[in-house]
């Protein structure tokens, strides 16, 4: 297991930058995500670290090894393709069998290996047939199994899981995540999925257009967003944004004009010192805000626009002026659509970011 | 009438009108069939004959030469059949058409798969220049053809016309194998090259499989092309290397017109490509179009 270095890696495809300047680094043994939406460059930083792309610029290291120059073979890593078909003349026996043919494996250490990996993900029984005669998800899951056989310097995953349906996700989210913890592998997992990202990242990249945004735990991510982008992509559904002032002191001013509220101190005195224009924008996550029928002390009246029962919980979405909030609670509570409610916020829970830069400030 | 009569009303109108062209089609093939195997008599009697005794003369006839009477004699031997230049052009036929063929299609493969899959400086423009070795009519290029192959060497030989044929077919193969690659997921390969393949390797044990429909229909395509080419090997052969095709023709010339020879050459040459066209219908008419119709 190896820890995998990326430095300034640009790739572009005629004039499009498909990944510009990009710099990471995955640690070994830990699960490294990469989340962004289609098109941030997922799939293009991880081909060029497998050797399928030649980076235009930077240094890729696995290990101590410069690998830039080093064909795929040499590199010893393991890719799960995002949309993999697996070798249609083969059994699925064969397709996971075959990473292990072309090294000097004996034919009994392959067979054993091959029912292990087989085992672990389930697909024992298809082992016989063809690809054409099995299903979609078990195909995904095939390919897992073949990068799996090896044990390569570091698992390059391109959204494995997006083709199984719910149920069977999870449950494979959980699985590779205790199959990396156990092996001690090395994984960079690219995914625009930002609950699977939460769920499964030791750290999580997150990149648009090419570029890194942010890096950090989940937890980081989650309640330290970098700016507007990330607070927003992350989370379901993301973070609430309302414009506001920052009326010296400690007040902000929702809407503006809408409500006013004292900022914490540790919140005003941040803005005090670094923030240029009083224009801001109040950040609160949906499940930071609380709802109620009726009013009081601290809680500021909304009208119910919509309400999208998920389960058990449910997302309400509060009309304010022309602003939308939502708000994520347990179900039970029942409210109606034009209902006049009144809600209230974790004052430490608001985040604050400039309205001109969408810089994260608080 | 309502929508399933209206329907099968439709449909036999359509048999009808398949049914005549194919006829038409039909018929200069029924025409050299009955020719080549009538006599001379009933070949030329007006209205023409419908059935008629088949008999194998003009066959015999195309193959020896003086066949049916004595030819002389040999230190005392009796010559009766001497066998005619038919044959040897038809082995040249078969010679040049499959050799030819063959680099065709394995060297149209080959490049085929790198136009598919690498980056290529210019691709474009060599994949046009390709193209256009084949938009100029043969006439065009023949006489700097002749004068080059005159003083190479090459004139009158088969390995000057297997040369002739490998470029012409190269540039259909190189263009067919490209769009069938094409077809084939780049994963495959990609895969296989993490898995720990060299790219020779990757090619010859998953992409190369996944190829064969696709040569088989370029293999096809160029044979019957190469077999049935007359302008070249007119232009580029005398005696020796001749194939078939315009021997055939050059007979018009002398001594009179032998249309019961012709006829039956031409049955020859026909009759293998209408067999193999038969046999593999469907391959040929996904080469047709171009790999554009996926199963
Ligand atoms: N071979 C290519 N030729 C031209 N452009 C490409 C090529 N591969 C990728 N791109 C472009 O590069 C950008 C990044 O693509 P990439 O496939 O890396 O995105 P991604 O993050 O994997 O997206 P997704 O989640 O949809 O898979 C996109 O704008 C894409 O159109
Ligand atoms: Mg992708």
């Amino acid at each position: 297991m190896a820890r995998l270095v990326i430095e300034n890696l640009t790739k572009r495809f005629g004039r499009v930058v498909a990944v510009s300047g990009l710099s990471l680094e995955a640690q070994s043994g830990t699960i490294t995500v990469l989340l962004g939406p289609t098109g941030a460059g997922k799939t293009t930083t991880l081909r060029c670290v497998a050797g399928l792309e030649h980076p235009d610029s930077g240094t890729i290291r696995i290990g101590e090894r410069v690998v830039n120059d080093l064909p795929p073979k040499d590199r010893d890593v393991a890719f799960v393709f995002q949309n993999f078909s697996l070798y249609p003349r083969y059994t699925v026996f064969e397709n996971i069998a075959s990473p292990l043919r072309i090294r000097n494996i004996s034919r009994d250490e392959i067979e054993r290996r091959v029912r292990e990996v087989a085992h672990f993900l389930h697909i024992d029984h298809l082992l016989e047939r063809r690809p054409i005669h099995i299903s979609g998800g078990e195909m995904q899951r095939v390919a897992i199994a073949r990068a799996l056989v090896r044990n390569p310097q570091l698992f390059l995953l391109d959204e494995p899981l997006t083709n199984l349906d719910a149920k069977i996700r999870e449950e494979m989210r959980t699985e590779l995540k205790r199959l990396q913890g156990e092996t001690g592998a090395t994984f960079l997992y690219a995914t625009p999925d930002q609950a699977e990202a939460l769920s499964m990242g030791d750290r999580i990249v997150v990149i648009r257009q090419g570029h890194v945004v942010q890096v950090g735990t989940p937890h980081e991510i989650y309640h330290y967003p970098r700016n507007v982008f990330v607070a927003d992509f992350v989370g379901s559904p993301g973070m609430n944004f309302v414009p506001a002032l920052f009326e010296g002191e400690g007040k902000l001013n929702v809407g503006p004009g809408y409500f006013t509220f004292e900022l914490p101190e540790e919140a005003a005195s941040v803005c005090r010192r670094t923030l240029k224009r009083p224009e801001v924008l109040f950040g609160i996550r949906p499940e930071d805000i609380l709802l109620s029928i009726q009013g009081g002390e601290g809680w500021y009246p909304a009208q119910v626009d919509v309400i999208e029962p998920l389960g058990v919980i449910q997302i309400v979405r509060l009309r304010l002026n022309g602003h939308v909030l939502r708000v994520r609670g347990e179900e039970g509570a029942s409210f109606e659509a034009g209902e006049r409610v009144f809600f209230r916020f974790k004052k430490e829970k608001v985040r604050i970011f400039d309205r001109l830069t969408e810089e994260r400030i608080f | 009438m309502n929508e399933f009569q209206r329907r099968a009303l439709k449909n036999r109108v359509i048999v009808v009108i398949l049914v005549v062209l194919l006829c038409v089609y039909l018929f200069p093939l029924y025409w050299m069939f009955s020719t080549a195997t009538k006599s001379k008599v009933d070949a030329f009697s007006l209205p023409p004959k419908w059935v008629w005794r088949p008999q194998g003369d003009n066959f015999r006839g195309i193959f020896y030469v003086g066949a049916g009477g004595a030819l002389g004699t040999v230190r005392g031997i009796e010559l009766k059949l001497k066998p005619s230049a038919f044959l040897r052009q038809l082995g040249n036929s078969i010679v040049v058409s499959f050799v030819s063929t063959l680099l065709a299609t394995f060297l149209g493969a080959l490049s085929g798969y790198v136009f598919s899959r690498m980056r290529v400086r210019g691709k474009d423009d060599l994949l046009f220049v390709i193209l256009s070795s084949r938009m100029l009519p043969p006439v065009v290029i023949a006489i700097p053809l002749v004068m080059m192959y005159r003083s190479l060497g090459l004139f009158d030989t088969r390995f000057g016309l297997i040369i002739m044929y490998t470029v012409f077919n190269l540039a259909f193969a190189v263009w067919m194998m490209r769009s069938f690659v094409d077809d084939i997921p780049r994963e495959y390969e990609e895969a296989a090259l993490v898995d720990g393949y060299s790219r020779f390797q990757a090619f010859f044990k998953f992409v190369f499989p996944e190829m064969r429909v696709g040569m088989v229909a370029t293999a096809i395509f160029s044979l019957i092309m190469t077999w049935n080419e007359f302008t070249f090997s007119l232009l580029l052969t005398g005696e020796r290397a001749r194939t078939a095709v315009p021997s055939i023709a050059h007979s018009l010339g002398t001594a009179g017109v032998n249309w019961g020879h012709i006829a039956a050459g031409s049955f020859l040459m026909v009759l293998p490509v209408v067999v193999f066209t038969f046999l593999l219908g469907g391959n040929l008419i996904r080469g047709f179009t171009f790999g554009a119709i996926k199963e």
